[in-house]
């Protein structure tokens, strides 16, 4: 039971922080809830069917089918993070700013909110095609240990669950005027980091050669495999053996989203002001 | 058509599938990894062939080399390891993470 516990709770975690970031990103958005539970939705739904399918999708473009998925949806996970940091970079600002109309931020709500979803249903997708993986294991294996097995699995599901919303809790207590640098920061960290794990699928598929080499070691400090390790490993990407195409990917990403940011990010100016600048133009 | 394969043949020495990595194998039966130490070169890609011979699915993972794949039951997958430094690296089914492990040994 212990065993299923352990790994439905790190599944979970590495789920839910992500489904908390968000969470916290959306802050006072309208019809949130919708959405998020939406990509949750989809996520399970769609790890079924990759759960259903692992085997045809292991024997995909001659055997790494599994890493290119990976490696595809964790891809399409990053650019929906840079396109949320640079709509809020865009509009946030002002939203902090400005008492906005209810319609108005239902429109700035939508398109990000979207995108999100979609981040919430790729990191359930991932998580959930292993639990349900493991859980058919179980099933087949069958014996007296499948009821405790599933308990073990409910508790650990429950246990993953309060670990994350600690963490949303924690992010709510973020004075109002840091909560966009913070979130920006919490999604460009989280977006490094699966670029860099979605390198490191292609590596192990043979389709990335490119810089190879550990760069540095540090499992002694703080190992991968430990929970702490696996949760830095989600949130930013840490990982304690990076290879020389990990930290260039993820310097990268981080350096073209906050470039993307202040190149996109200028809010637009308000109907008021513009028409008051162009007041004060004629009166000149 | 000749342009065709000639473009074919230019793109294809680009691939990365082209470069030489030797096979090694691992076999998954009754919940036991074989061979238990398996011993490869190090500083050289390797290409891995793990093979469940299982009727439940497996996940080969390993912290160690940051590796994780499913294998299907009755299945195999195949792996792309290293280059890794000289050392030993601790590998293990995920759906049994304590008690189906083995080990690689760089050398």
């Amino acid at each position: 039971m212990l065993a299923t516990l352990i790994i439905v709770f790190r599944e979970v975690i590495e789920a839910g922080l992500v489904i908390g970031i968000v969470l916290a990103a959306t802050r006072g958005v309208p019809r949130r809830g919708l959405w998020v539970g939406g990509g949750m939705a989809g996520g399970i739904a769609g790890a079924c069917l990759v759960a259903a399918f692992a085997d045809v999708m292991a024997d995909m473009m001659a055997g790494s089918g599994q890493e290119v998925f990976n490696a595809s949806v964790m891809m399409i996970a990053v650019l929906m993070l840079t396109a949320h940091n640079v709509w809020m970079a865009r509009e946030g600002r002002h939203i902090a700013h400005e008492m906005k109309s209810l319609g108005e931020d239902v429109v700035i709500g939508r398109r990000s909110l979207t995108a999100l979803a979609i981040v919430v249903g790729v990191a359930v997708l991932r998580e959930g095609s292993e639990i349900v993986l493991f859980l058919y294991g179980i099933a087949l294996a069958g014996g007296d240990s499948v009821l405790s097995m599933f308990l073990g699995g409910v508790m650990g599901l429950g246990l993953g669950g309060c670990v994350s919303a600690l963490m949303y809790l924690g992010l709510l207590n973020i004075p109002t005027r840091h909560v966009f640098t913070v979130t920006s920061w919490l999604i460009a960290l989280l977006a490094a980091g699966m670029a860099s794990q979605a390198i490191v699928f292609l590596q192990q598929a043979g389709l990335v050669t490119l810089l190879p080499h550990v760069v540095w070691n540090t499992s002694g400090a703080l190992s991968d495999a430990s929970i702490v390790g696996k949760a830095l490993h989600t949130l930013v990407g840490y990982t304690d053996r990076p290879t020389g195409i990990q930290v260039v990917v993820y310097a990268t990403t981080l350096v073209a989203i906050f470039t993307l940011m202040r190149l996109f990010g200028h809010a637009p100016r308000s109907p008021e002001r513009r028409n008051k600048v162009r007041r004060d133009a004629c009166n000149a | 058509m000749k342009r065709f394969l000639i473009y074919s043949l230019a793109l294809s020495a680009l691939l990365p599938f082209a470069a030489h990595a030797e096979d090694y194998v691992l076999t998954l039966k009754n919940n036991q990894f074989s061979p238990k130490v398996l011993t490869i070169p190090a500083g050289q890609r390797i290409k891995l062939i793990v093979k469940n011979q299982d009727a439940t699915p497996a996940e080969f993972e390993s912290s160690d080399m940051n590796r994780e794949k499913v294998v299907g039951a009755n299945s195999e997958i195949v792996v792309f390891i290293g280059p890794l430094e000289p050392g030993s690296y601790g590998y293990f089914d995920d759906f049994h993470r304590n008690t189906t492990t083995g080990i690689i040994v760089a050398k």
